[in-house]
């Protein structure tokens, strides 16, 4: 069974935002409310700095205490890609998933339920990359099955430096950031 | 005298018409909007159309769900966008439902600048614009009308009002814009760099970017390539007093003192040529005057430059050496906005001789030659005959301007010299944040009869307007067909995707129905706008129906390089690349640049810059819902070193007061890392003050109001706006 | 120096994490008080003080249950899909604390109307026929009775510790994520209850039990809270700033005055007093406790959604 993860290389990143617009745009995410976003780090003293951009979203962890914590089996992980899901009809708003997940990527929708990025399955299941990675400008997103060895994400994790977010939490996140 | 106004748009391709048939990958889901006023289609639709959220004019495709306004992509065929939307365009769809969008037309009913409105008809605003400019053609002539518009929504208009018999017309792309750099590279090479910038990113080794803050700056084209250079290991460059995004991917980042670049870039040319870096073979060949080019900058070392600009010698000479190793795919990026200092087309002039130097022009990785898709013009009559000179640049007061001035025609509207001005009509252009000085313009308007704004939003030029008129936004309407100068050709269309509102209008409609009120009508002889492409299209031997469902044609591939057999030819007196410019001499500048000690800031001042963000276009896009989200408001960037002297706190509100007492709109502090201690930086186009615009009024500060200084570029008449100094006043 | 900037301003979770209010505190607090007094009452009971008229056994459970659907009101306060809640009962989800917690409540009920039933409120007996019924059959046999006592001590320490247990699953939260926070949550239910008894009991020698019991449980709560305080300071990066919002950080002078001092030293020491029979039995010491005990939740639960693996308190 396929396992999706993202590659994100943030040597191309340029923070545009592009990805959260087109999120917003594709998933009608109301206004307000982002399903991704963009962290800037900056290190050292001017003029000798060091900045890096992440685009972040759901991490769709392997360990998912979002998915452990919820009350009503509302978050669940799909069949396809093991992708981590909120079944709107399911959800209480108990917020307990928000306050679980350490990369707080959960927000409560203003219809009440608990949302998040989805990884776009609904575009992945027709063939289609997610609408984060299909609009970036700089390419610098990639979108694919972890599990197999093959897949653009799996050779890049191999080929390049790279870093996952709060590992320390236990959450096997699956987003890959290239340094 | 002035080679190079005449000279323009000389290179204009042919078409050819085999390739009007080039196959189109999109597939059979693409459809030609239908008749979209009767019923909302069920399911999805996608129809093609190019993005007007800047002037880049991606090509794409607008997808409707169940009849409404769902998302839009960038078009896979478009050269431009290949497929991807910056993210204005990709949340361009919020202009069309931003609530606070003009929607009928406006009277003013209390005194100018007041925003006290009565809603009319199309017919009486359009009377009544008649009327005052008919008036006004007895009183002083037809050219007392003047024309501000910028984007390809002016096009129409533009002929309406030559048609009227005024030929003064102006756009802030100019004189606020790219002008200086067009100008320094014509005089260089005898051809502009044009918009798409003709500049080969994506092949480049070595690519410099002095200010030009890609990724920032998010034109579309050049932030794809310039992510692929990164990709490729291209070295990287940046010259910056700020570190910008494009910054932290260079190899070489040089904090340079503001205003400084001239020393810069003489220091780089003293190295590369003592040290025999350039490329000896196309400097020969090309080149004209190298030798009084030679010693005119055997003075400036890395040594004499380091006081000026505060960067290492060792940098430069390091730098140099990069640069060169990498010829002729070195290019050194010309920039767009250079209106900067004043100085500006000769520091262009600069930035072109080290291109050729490195020999990148016409070059792969460097200058590519553009082609374009040509049309045959629709034939209108012919217009009347001016019978007065422009009025922007009376006695060519600047002689190489080969565009018109903006401000030439605002202190024509003041003075009343060479002759007065009456009646503006400005179309897409938001004068009041894109011209420096609002005194002026506000005194300007103050002396006018009549003064009509066409505009999307309640911008604040069209507070100060008579007449206001709503435009459909670029969703909504037909504009002219779009064929930009590139490295390949195309043709593109935009069409309708959706319905307008309220009682907005396509510029077109207001323009034919216009030149109708003031008698010219016989100037638009076509029905409506689909005639009229139809007619054009037909001459190229396609159709509206092709372009309506294609979106983009694509004509034959042509060579762009002179390793692909373009002819190195120049348009210059010397036919050559100007090394030393006899044309600058003859009119008493220098002929090879020189550098000037820019004006430092008072004691507790610290110089004001200025520049974009990602997610939005110039004063445009701020009450967008969906870019509002991304960000509401601006933030001035402040050394940390400075912050803490100052006692600044991140996130706290301060007010900016300028070296003429100018004090701006209360502004968030970004205390940062990122910026030298003496400038500080925000993004232009926040700090609105129409209170029309309920979701931009107020939120962040106007980086054009503080811009109450400013230095005209002898050259051509731009305005360099980098030059006023702003201290921090905290109570707020 | 190192700058952090996000463009996420989601609402509850922007500048910093704040999903629940004031509902889940006051849900913790109410559970906790429940939970101690069911245990209390199941002791007693097992004690055989019901035979006493006097004692708390006899109104406490029917306040107990008061409490405790206040409490479960609050909860449904808090959820943001409130038409949806019955799907809490049509799942059990074997990793989730809150459905633990759900169906512990559904079984919490049970047993506190089996122990109303000992001594049914006339008002029920007014309302529904049955209960008198009932109570008659519960009355019948001590064994009954044993039972039920020993439900409530069952029940009332599995809601005590849930309480804790679902904060403290969060990883996410490191100053959740403490192994001791079930037994905290659990000390400070029983704190309460006592104090709640103590303040509302009639018979002389149940006050003096419970007042003397109280400070037992406020010695431990004490020792509950370094032990936690010291667990914390000796874990991970993320642990340690997460204490460190109590030990100097925006958590610290409402912990230390209200739950520490007044909470739990100022009653402890008035308490002393009183059961050593230097002073009067009086309610300002066990409304201290419940105070502290409330303030604690309180503390806990919004200190806790602060605590963040990153420090990303955007500003
Ligand atoms: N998202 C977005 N993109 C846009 C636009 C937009 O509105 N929004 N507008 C488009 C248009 S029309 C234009 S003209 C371009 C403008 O974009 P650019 O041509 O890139 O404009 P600059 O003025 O170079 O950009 C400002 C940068 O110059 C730096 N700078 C300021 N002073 C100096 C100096 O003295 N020396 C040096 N070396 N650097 C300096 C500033 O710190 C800042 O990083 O952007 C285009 N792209
Ligand atoms: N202070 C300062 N001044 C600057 C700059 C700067 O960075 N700082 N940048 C300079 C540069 S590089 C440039 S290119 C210019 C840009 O200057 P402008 O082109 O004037 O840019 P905007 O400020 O966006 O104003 C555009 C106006 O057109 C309106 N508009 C948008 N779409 C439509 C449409 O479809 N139809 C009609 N009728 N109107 C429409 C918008 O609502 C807005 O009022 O500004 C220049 N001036
Ligand atoms: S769209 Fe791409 S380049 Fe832009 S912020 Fe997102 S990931 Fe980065
Ligand atoms: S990132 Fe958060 S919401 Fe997403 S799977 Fe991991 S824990 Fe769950
Ligand atoms: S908010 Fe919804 S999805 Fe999240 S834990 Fe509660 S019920 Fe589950
Ligand atoms: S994968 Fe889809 S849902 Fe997730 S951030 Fe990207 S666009 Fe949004
Ligand atoms: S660069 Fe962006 S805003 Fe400009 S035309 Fe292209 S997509 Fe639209
Ligand atoms: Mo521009």
């Amino acid at each position: 069974m396929a396992r999706f993860g993202m590659v994100i290389d943030t040597r191309k990143c340029v923070g545009c935002m592009d990805c959260v617009v087109a999120c917003k745009t594709e998933n009608n995410v109301p206004e307000g409310y982002n399903r991704d976003w963009i962290v800037t780090t900056v290190n050292g003293k001017y003029p000798t700095l060091n900045l890096e951009i992440q685009s972040q979203r759901c991490n769709h962890c392997d360990n998912t205490p979002c998915v452990a914590c919820c009350p009503t089996g509302a978050s669940h992980i799909h069949d396809v890609g093991a992708v981590v899901l909120v079944e709107h009809n399911m959800c209480i708003g108990c917020k307990a998933c928000l306050a679980a997940c350490p990369y707080d990527a959960r927000f409560i929708h203003p219809e009440g339920y608990a949302d998040k990025c989805t990884f776009c399955i609904h575009r992945v299941e027709k063939g289609e990359l997610p609408a984060c990675v299909a609009v970036c400008p700089t390419h610098c997103m990639s979108f694919g099955d972890l599990d197999d060895p093959e897949s653009d994400v799996s050779r890049l994790i191999v080929s390049r430096k790279n870093h996952q977010l709060l590992t320390e939490a236990g959450t096997s996140p699956r987003i890959y950031y290239l340094v | 005298m002035n080679h190079i106004s005449r000279r323009k748009f000389l290179r204009i391709s042919g078409f050819t018409v085999g390739a009007v048939a080039a196959a189109s990958g999109i597939g059979p889901v693409l459809k030609g909007a239908k008749r979209i006023n009767d019923k909302r289609i069920k399911g999805i639709q996608k129809i093609p159309t190019f993005c007007d959220v800047c002037f880049w004019k991606c090509g794409a495709i607008a997808y409707l769900n169940d009849g409404k306004l769902w998302k839009i992509e960038g078009n896979p065929e478009d050269p431009l966008s290949k497929g991807r939307l910056c993210p204005r365009g990709t949340g361009g769809i919020g202009a069309h439902f931003d609530p606070d969008r003009l929607r009928s037309p406006l009277i003013r009913t209390k005194a100018r600048g007041k925003e006290e409105w009565k809603e009319v008809t199309w017919d009486e605003a359009l009377d009544y614009i008649a009327v005052k400019m008919n008036k006004i053609k007895t009183q002083y002539g037809p050219e007392a009308v003047a024309l501000f518009a910028h984007g390809i929504g002016g096009n129409f208009i533009k002929h309406t009002i030559n048609a009227f018999g005024s030929q003064n017309f102006a756009a802030p792309s100019f004189s606020q814009c790219r002008g200086p750099r067009d100008v320094g590279f014509e005089l260089t090479y005898g051809e502009a760099i044009g918009s798409p910038e003709r500049t080969d990113i994506e092949n480049s080794k070595c690519l410099v970017l002095i200010g030009s803050h890609l990724g920032e700056n998010m034109h579309n084209s050049q932030v794809q390539e310039f992510a692929e250079a990164v990709q490729k290991d291209a070295v990287i460059i940046v010259v910056d007093p700020r570190f910008s995004v494009a910054a932290s991917k260079a190899k070489y980042y040089l904090p340079i003192k503001p205003g400084t670049d001239i020393a810069l870039l003489l220091a780089w040319m003293n190295v590369i040529v003592k040290e025999k870096l350039y490329d000896v073979d196309y400097v020969t060949k090309y080149g004209f005057g190298f030798e009084q080019f030679e010693s005119e900058i055997n003075d400036y070392t890395p040594e004499w430059a380091y006081p000026e600009t505060g960067i290492d010698p060792d940098l430069i000479r390091l730098t140099a050496r990069e640069m060169s190793k990498n010829k002729p795919s070195t290019l050194i990026h010309p920039g767009r906005h250079t209106s900067w200092y004043g100085d500006d087309a000769q520091r262009s002039r600069a930035i072109a001789l080290i291109n050729a130097l490195m020999g990148s022009w016409g070059r792969k990785g460097g200058f590519f030659y553009p082609t374009k898709y040509s049309v045959p013009d629709y034939p209108y009559p012919a217009y009347p005959e001016f019978k007065k000179p422009k009025v922007d640049n009376p006695d060519k007061k600047y002689p190489f301007a080969s565009e018109e001035i903006t401000t030439g025609i605002r202190s024509a509207t003041i003075t009343g010299n060479p002759y007065p001005i009456k009646g503006w009509v400005v179309c897409a252009t938001n004068l009041m944040n894109a011209l420096p000085d609002q005194a002026e313009t506000t005194k300007a308007i103050q002396n006018l009869d009549l003064m009509v704004v066409i505009d999307v939003i309640p911008s604040e030029i069209a507070g100060w307007a008579d007449v206001v008129l709503p435009e459909s936004v670029y969703l909504e309407r037909y504009d002219d067909l779009h064929s930009s100068p590139f490295k390949e050709k195309f043709l593109g269309i935009r069409q309708p995707v959706v319905e307008s509102p309220n009682d907005q209008k396509p510029n077109w409609w207001i323009a034919k129905k216009l030149a109708d009120k003031l008698g010219v009508g016989n100037y638009f002889p076509w029905k409506d706008i689909e005639e009229y492409l139809e007619f054009r299209l037909t001459k190229i031997g396609s159709s509206l129906d092709e372009l309506k469902k294609k979106g983009i044609i694509h004509g034959q591939k042509v060579p762009i390089f002179f390793e692909e057999g373009i002819e190195p030819k120049f348009d210059t007196p010397s036919g050559k690349i100007e090394f030393y410019s006899t044309q600058l001499q003859q009119a008493g500048f220098d002929p090879v640049p020189k550098y000037k000690k820019p004006e430092q800031p008072p004691p507790g001042y610290f110089r004001l810059l200025f520049g974009r963000s990602p997610v939005h276009s110039f004063s445009r896009t701020q009450s967008n819902r969906i870019l509002m989200d991304m960000m509401e408001e601006n933030e001035i960037w402040v050394n940390s070193d400075i912050a803490q002297k100052y006692g600044l706190k991140n996130a706290q509100h301060v007010k900016l007061k300028n070296q003429d007492g100018v004090v701006s709109n209360k502004i968030k502090v970004k205390v940062t890392e990122r910026i030298r201690t003496d400038c500080v930086y925000m993004v232009h186009g926040f700090g609105h003050n129409s209170r029309m615009l309920k979701g931009a009024f107020g939120k962040g500060a106007s980086d054009a109001q503080l811009i109450t200084k400013y230095v005209n570029d002898p050259l051509m008449g731009g305005t360099g706006m980098n030059v006023n100094f702003v201290t921090f006043e905290t109570e707020v | 120096m190192q700058e952090l900037t996000t463009t996420r301003h989601n609402p509850f979770i922007d500048p910093f994490t704040s999903v629940w209010g004031w509902e889940i505190p006051v849900y913790l607090f109410l559970g906790g008080l429940v939970a101690g007094l069911m245990i209390i009452t199941g002791y007693f009971i097992l004690k055989g003080k019901h035979k006493n008229p006097d004692s708390i056994v006899h109104y406490v459970p029917f306040l107990s249950i008061i409490f405790l659907t206040i409490g479960m009101f609050t909860l449904f306060l808090d959820l943001n899909h409130k038409l949806f809640v019955w799907r809490l009962y049509t799942t059990f989800q074997i990793t989730s604390p809150m459905s633990w917690g759900s169906w512990i409540l559904l079984l919490v009920y049970p047993a506190l109307i089996a122990n109303i039933l000992i001594d049914p409120p006339q008002i029920l007996i007014n309302t529904f026929n049955v209960v008198s019924k009932w109570s008659r059959v519960i009355n019948s046999k001590e064994s009954f009775m044993n039972n039920i006592g020993f439900l409530n001590i069952i029940f009332g320490i599995l809601l005590g510790v849930y309480t804790g247990v679902l904060l403290s699953t969060m990883g996410a939260r490191p100053l959740w994520n403490s192994s001791v926070l079930w037994l905290l949550f659990l000390v400070s239910g029983l704190s309460t209850a006592a104090a709640f008894g103590h303040m509302v009991a009639k018979d002389v020698d149940e006050r003096e039990f419970l007042a003397k019991s109280d400070n037992i449980f406020l010695i431990s709560e004490f020792v509950v809270i370094i032990l936690m305080l010291v667990g914390l300071m000796s874990s991970s990066q993320a642990h340690i700033q997460s204490a460190q919002l109590l030990l100097g950080g925006p958590f610290t002078a409402p912990f230390w005055v209200f739950v520490v001092g007044m909470g739990i030293i100022v009653p402890l020491f008035i308490q002393l007093l009183a059961v050593n029979h230097k002073i009067k039995h009086t309610p300002v010491a066990p409304l201290l406790v419940i105070t502290g005990g409330l303030v604690l939740r309180f503390v806990i639960v919004y200190a806790g959604q602060f605590s963040h693996y990153i420090n990303a308190h955007f500003q």
